[in-house]
C-alpha cells in the first residue's frame, strides 16, 4: 500500500523543514523517500495549501492507571454532562475532565494527536495502567514508572548501596512496568507523608530512612542517564503549589550536577511570595534557569479556567490541598509501600486571584523559555485542564491579540502581578511543531515518531491553515496513523490500535534474587507477579509492544 | 507452551476465590487435571481448586446442544430484548472487557452480584470521597486495627495471617504487639484477632441495627464533641472515648469494613461515618480506611466498567450512551420493575452463585459445576479463570491486579470467547 500526500506545506523540524511545499510518500505504514520505479500509487491526497506535520505527541497526560479510574468514579456528574453515544464505528463512553478510555483515544486522534504518555505508572499498579491504555484506541502510548518513595529504593539508599545496584533496580523496574522512563514525584515525600511528615524540602530528611529528596534526585537522574534511557528523569518537584516553591525548583535544577532532568508541570512549581497576598510569579527566574541549563527541560502544565479534577501520585500535596476540593470530595491513598495517590476535583476561576495568576504564570513560562526543544505543551491533563483544550492553548501562544484580550478578563489584581502583557512573542507553526512533535519525540525517546523523514512511522496530521489557530488545531482535515487514514474532517473514520512504546535497558539480572527475597519477606505479592508481560498489553489483538532503543549503558561512574 | 497433560506441582499460584488474591499457593495437578492445594491454602481455596475438571455440554431449553447453537440462541434472545440485563459478572478482566463490548452493542444494563454491598462504598466515594490504603501498607504499618461489623475471616480467610500477624515488617515494628479492636456486630468469631503471643483483641459488640449510632458517636467524639448519653447501642460511651483516644495516639491506624457485611438500611451512612472520621484523624496523625471486598470478581467488574463507560456498574447502555444509577440499574430493581426483558448471568468462579429467580428469558454463563433449580433458556458452561484459562484479577484494594494462570487442560471456552461469538452473531 503506497500513499502520496501531494503538495502540502510541510513543517518537520527534525529535518529543519519550515513550511516547504513538498510531497510525502508512505508505504505500508512507514514514510519512504520516493516510490520504487514503476510502483503504483494506491491513494493520493491533494494537500495544496494545507499544513502538514507529524502526528502530535502528548508527553505528559494522565490517561491510564488507578488514580485516573478513581477520578472517573469520583465524578459521575461531570460525565453526565458529556455523554458520548456509540456510532457505527466508535463505541460509547463519556468525556469532559476524565473521559472514558475509548473516548480518550478518539478525541486525541480527532485533534491530530497520535501518541500520549502516562507519566505516573506505579510499578504496583502498572498492569492496570497498561490495561486502560490498551482500551485507548488509535493513539500510541507508554508510561514512566514512578520511583522515589518506594521502600526498596529508599532502603537501598539508607544502606548506602552503590550506584550500580541502584541502576539495576531502576532498570528492573522499567522492565517490570513496561515503561519508557522513570518519574519521581515529590521525591521521598509520599513516603514521608506515611510517617506523618506534611512537607519535605529538598534537603529535609525522611523521618525513617534519613534520606533527602536531593539525594533521591541525584541517584535516580544518574541511574537513568547511565542506563542510557533516552528520556531524562521526569521530575514532579517537592512542594507543589506552595507559594515560594520557585526556590525549591531552582535548587532542584542546581542540585543534579548536570544530569538531564525533565521538570514536569513546572507552572505549579514557579510561585514566589511577593505582593500583598504573598503569591507571585516566579516564571522569569524559572525561564532564565531553563535557558541557562541545557540539561533541563520542562513541560508547563498550563491551567485553563473551568471544572476539572487533579489526579496525582503526590498524596502529601493533594491532602494539603484537599480543602479546596470543588465539589467537596476527594480521595487520598497510601499504596503498597510503593507510592500513593490523591484525587481532588478543582474548578479554576478567572476571577480568583491565585487561579488567574497561575494561568498567567504558565503562559509567561511558555513565552520566556527561548528553546522550544526544551519546553513542552501540556495542561498536565486533567490537572490543569482537560487535553481537549489544547487548541485553545495553542491559540494563546500563537496570537498575542487574543492572549491580551483573555488577559484583560482575568482578576485585575492578577493582571497587575503579571508581565504577560509586555511579552510580544508569538509562537510560529514551526515552533508549535517542535513542541508538540519533534521535540516531544526526542524527549520521550521515540526514534521513529514525531518526524517525517524516511523510515519514520507514517503518523501524519494535515490541517487547513486558519488565522484562528484554535479552529485550525481543533479539527484536522486528515490524520494518518501508521499510514492509515483514521480521521477525516475532525472525525474518526477508522479505529486502529496503536503501539505501546517501551525501553529495555540492560542490567544485571542477578538483582532479581534480592528483589524476589525482598518481596517474599515484606510484600503481599510475589516479585514475578508484579511484572507486566507483553501478553497483558497486547491481549485480544489490541496493539503491541514496540521497543525503542536505549543508546546503551553508559560508562559506570561508581 | 506448558503441557498440562502431566502431573506436577505449581508454585506461586494465585487464588481468585476471595479479594485477598493470595499468590503464594502451591497446587498439585494429577494427569486427569484434578487440582489439590498443597500449601498456603484456606478452606475456601481448597474448595475452589478441588472442583474436578468437567466440561458439560451447553444446553438450550434443557437439551444438550453444540456451543454454536447455544451461541446462536443466546444472540437471538439478546437481539430480541429491548433492555437486557447482564448481571452476576463473576469474571476476570478479559471477560469483563467482552461484557462491556457486548453491553454497548446490545444496549444492556450491567450489575454485579455483590453490588448491594459495593454500592454502599461507591455512594460514599461519589458523595465525599475517602482516605484509604492497600494491603501491603496494612502489613507493614498498622499499629491499631479497628474492624467494623465483621469477623473478616469468613469472607477473607487468610487476612490476619497475611497482613496483621506477619512476622517481618519493613519498619522494624513488633507486629505481635499490634492492637486489634472489633467494633459492632453480634456473636462475631474474634479468634483470628488473637495475637501470636495469646493477647486477646478488644471486642465492643452491638446489634447491627445500632451500628449507625455507634459509628456516629465515635465520629462525633473524634470531632471533639461531648456526648450526653452514657451508652450507645449497648456500648458504654467511656469505651468509645477510650477507643477515640487510642485512634488519636496511634501512629498508623487502619479501620476496616466489608460493605457486604453491613447489611442494614442506609449502611452507606455508616461507611461514611468511618471514612469521615479517618479524614479527621489525618489532621494530626496517620490513619487509613480499608474497604474489604473483591470477591467473585467484584473489582474487575467495577474497574473495567469505570474505564470503558466512565462509571462503575449499575450502568446501562439503553440509550446508546452509558448512564449510571446505583438504585435504578440494580438487578433487583430491573427484575422487579419489569424494565429488563432478558437476563444474562455470569458466574465463572463459583457454581453456588446461581441467578435470581425470574420469568425472563435467561442465559447463564456458569461454572461447570453449577446446578440450576430453574433451567434457563440457555446454559453455557465457561472455564474458570485461574484454573482452566489465564486472566487478570483485581484485589480487594482495587489497586493491585494479578495474573491468573491456567493450571490444567480444559475443553471449556472462556467467557470472553463466548461473548465475542455472541456479539458477532448479533
Ligand atoms: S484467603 Fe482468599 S485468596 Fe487467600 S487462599 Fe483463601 S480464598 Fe484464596
Ligand atoms: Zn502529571
Amino acid at each position: 500500500m503506497l500513499i502520496k500526500l501531494t503538495g502540502g506545506t510541510v513543517y518537520d523540524p527534525a529535518h529543519g523543514i519550515n513550511g516547504k511545499v513538498m510531497d510525502i510518500y508512505a508505504r505500508d505504514g512507514r514514510i519512504v523517500e520516493r516510490p520504487r520505479d514503476g510502483e503504483k500509487i494506491d491513494q493520493e491526497y491533494n494537500l495544496a495549501g494545507k499544513v502538514v506535520m507529524a502526528g502530535a505527541i502528548d508527553m505528559h497526560t494522565h490517561i491510564g492507571g488507578g488514580k485516573v479510574n478513581i477520578a472517573r468514579t469520583l465524578l459521575p456528574e461531570d460525565h453526565r454532562g458529556d455523554p458520548v453515544p456509540h456510532s457505527d464505528l466508535c463505541r460509547a463512553g463519556c468525556g469532559h475532565a476524565v473521559p472514558s478510555t475509548l473516548t480518550t483515544g478518539y478525541r486525541y486522534a480527532e485533534m491530530g494527536y497520535t501518541a500520549g504518555f502516562e507519566p505516573a505508572v506505579l510499578p504496583m499498579n502498572a498492569r492496570q495502567a497498561h490495561l486502560e491504555m490498551g482500551d485507548t484506541p488509535i493513539i500510541d502510548k507508554g508510561g514512566y514508572a514512578m520511583l522515589g518513595s518506594d521502600d526498596l529504593l529508599l532502603r537501598m539508599m539508607a544502606a548506602n548501596k552503590d550506584q550500580n545496584a541502584i541502576n539495576d533496580y531502576v532498570a528492573w523496574t522499567i522492565h517490570a512496568s513496561q515503561a519508557m522512563g522513570i518519574k519521581v514525584v515529590n521525591a521521598g515525600g509520599i513516603s514521608a507523608f506515611k510517617f506523618n511528615q506534611r512537607m519535605l524540602d529538598l534537603d529535609e530528611q525522611n523521618a525513617y530512612y534519613k534520606v533527602t529528596p536531593r539525594e533521591v534526585l541525584q541517584r535516580l537522574s544518574r541511574a537513568v542517564h547511565e542506563l542510557g534511557v533516552p528520556h531524562p528523569l521526569h521530575v514532579h518537584g517537592n512542594n507543589l503549589g506552595v507559594p515560594g516553591n520557585v526556590e525549591t525548583t531552582l535548587n532542584t535544577i542546581a542540585g543534579v550536577e548536570g544530569y538531564p532532568l525533565h521538570l514536569t508541570h513546572i507552572q505549579f512549581h514557579s510561585y514566589g511570595t511577593e505582593g500583598d497576598r504573598k503569591f507571585s510569579s516566579g516564571a522569569a527566574r524559572i525561564a532564565e534557569a531553563i535557558n541557562k541549563n541545557k540539561n533541563i527541560s520542562a513541560d508547563v502544565g498550563q491551567i485553563l479556567f473551568g471544572q476539572t479534577v487533579t489526579a496525582s501520585g503526590d498524596n502529601m500535596s493533594q491532602f494539603r490541598n484537599a480543602g479546596h476540593a470543588t465539589p467537596n470530595k476527594w480521595v487520598c491513598m497510601d499504596i503498597e509501600c510503593d507510592a500513593g495517590c490523591g484525587v481532588v476535583p478543582f474548578k479554576y476561576k478567572d476571577q480568583n486571584f491565585v487561579n488567574a495568576l497561575q494561568w498567567a504564570i504558565g503562559l509567561e513560562i511558555f513565552l520566556l523559555v527561548d528553546d522550544p526543544w526544551r519546553i513542552f505543551l501540556t495542561t498536565d491533563h486533567p490537572n490543569g485542564a482537560p487535553f481537549t483544550s489544547y487548541p485553545h492553548l495553542i491559540k494563546l501562544l500563537m496570537d498575542k491579540t487574543f492572549r491580551n484580550e483573555m488577559l484583560s478578563r482575568i482578576s485585575p489584581d492578577a493582571q497587575t502581578m503579571s508581565t504577560l502583557a509586555s511579552i510580544d512573542r508569538e509562537y510560529s507553526l514551526y515552533e508549535i511543531a517542535i513542541m508538540t512533535r519533534a521535540g516531544a519525540a526526542k524527549l520521550v525517546g521515540l526514534h521513529d515518531r514525531g518526524h517525517l523523514g524516511a523510515g519514520a512511522a507514517a503518523d501524519i496530521t494535515v490541517y487547513t491553515d486558519n488565522a484562528d489557530r484554535e479552529k485550525m488545531f481543533a479539527k484536522p482535515d486528515y490524520v494518518f496513523k501508521d499510514g492509515e487514514l483514521v480521521v477525516r474532517d475532525g472525525s474518526v473514520v477508522k479505529v486502529t490500535w496503536g503501539a505501546t512504546h517501551v525501553v529495555k535497558p540492560e542490567f544485571d539480572r542477578g538483582i532479581e534474587k534480592e528483589i524476589a527475597k525482598y518481596f517474599d519477606t515484606y510484600h503481599t505479592v510475589k516479585m514475578d507477579h508484579v511484572k507486566v508481560t507483553d501478553q497483558h498489553i497486547a491481549d485480544d489483538g489490541r496493539g503491541h509492544v514496540q521497543v525503542q532503543a536505549c543508546e546503551g549503558r553508559r560508562e559506570k561512574t561508581a | 507452551m506448558e503441557t498440562f497433560a502431566q502431573a506436577g506441582t505449581m508454585d506461586s499460584v494465585t487464588c481468585p476465590f476471595c479479594g485477598l488474591l493470595c499468590d503464594d499457593l502451591s497446587v498439585e495437578r494429577d494427569v486427569a487435571g484434578n487440582l489439590n492445594v498443597a500449601k498456603n491454602g484456606c478452606h475456601k481455596s481448597i474448595t475452589f481448586f478441588s472442583r474436578a475438571p468437567q466440561a458439560p455440554s451447553p444446553r438450550v431449553d434443557g437439551r444438550t446442544v453444540e456451543l454454536k447453537d447455544a451461541v446462536a440462541k443466546a444472540a437471538k434472545i439478546l437481539g430480541n430484548a429491548r433492555h437486557p440485563l447482564i448481571a452476576g459478572l463473576g469474571t476476570e478482566v478479559q471477560g469483563m472487557r467482552a461484557v462491556m463490548s457486548l453491553a454497548d452493542k446490545a444496549g444492556a444494563a450491567l450489575d454485579h452480584m455483590n453490588s448491594n454491598g459495593f454500592m454502599r462504598n461507591i455512594q460514599v466515594v461519589q458523595n465525599s470521597g475517602w482516605q484509604i490504603c492497600t494491603l501491603t501498607e496494612v502489613r507493614n504499618r498498622v499499629d491499631l486495627l479497628v474492624i467494623v461489623g465483621t469477623d473478616v475471616v469468613s469472607l477473607f480467610p487468610r487476612f490476619f495471617e497475611r497482613v496483621v500477624w506477619n512476622r517481618d515488617s519493613m519498619f522494624d515494628q513488633n507486629t505481635s504487639a499490634r492492637e486489634v479492636v472489633y467494633l459492632g456486630g453480634r456473636g462475631i468469631d474474634t479468634s483470628a484477632g488473637v495475637a501470636p503471643d495469646g493477647r486477646k483483641p478488644d471486642v465492643l459488640p452491638c446489634d447491627p441495627e445500632h451500628m449507625p449510632d455507634v459509628m456516629a458517636a465515635l465520629r462525633a467524639l473524634l470531632a471533639g464533641k461531648k456526648l450526653h448519653a452514657t451508652e450507645v447501642g449497648g456500648i458504654a460511651v467511656a469505651e468509645l472515648e477510650k477507643l477515640a483516644q487510642r485512634l488519636q495516639t496511634a501512629k498508623y491506624s487502619v479501620i476496616a469494613w466489608a460493605a457486604g457485611a453491613l447489611n442494614f438500611p442506609h449502611a452507606e451512612l455508616t461507611v461514611q461515618n468511618i471514612t469521615e472520621l479517618v479524614k479527621t484523624l489525618n489532621k494530626t496523625t496517620r490513619s487509613s480506611g480499608l474497604p474489604l471486598g473483591g470477591n467473585e470478581g467484584e473489582m474487575n467488574a467495577n474497574q473495567v466498567s469505570a474505564w470503558i463507560s466512565g462509571y462503575p456498574v449499575r450502568t446501562s447502555y439503553a440509550r446508546a450512551y452509558p448512564e449510571h444509577d446505583p438504585y435504578h440499574f440494580s438487578t433487583d430493581h430491573l427484575l422487579s420493575s419489569g424494565e429488563a426483558d432478558a437476563m444474562l448471568w455470569v458466574s465463572s468462579f463459583n457454581p453456588d452463585r446461581v441467578p435470581p429467580k425470574t420469568d425472563l428469558p435467561t442465559v447463564v454463563f456458569g461454572h461447570a459445576h453449577m446446578k440450576l433449580e430453574q433451567e434457563p433458556a440457555v446454559f453455557i458452561p465457561v472455564g474458570t479463570p485461574g484454573a482452566d484459562h489465564n486472566g487478570i484479577m483485581f484485589r480487594s484494594d482495587n489497586v493491585v491486579s494479578l495474573p491468573l494462570d491456567q493450571l490444567r487442560d480444559s475443553a471449556l471456552p472462556s467467557l470472553g470467547e463466548v461473548l465475542t461469538a455472541i456479539e458477532q452473531a448479533l
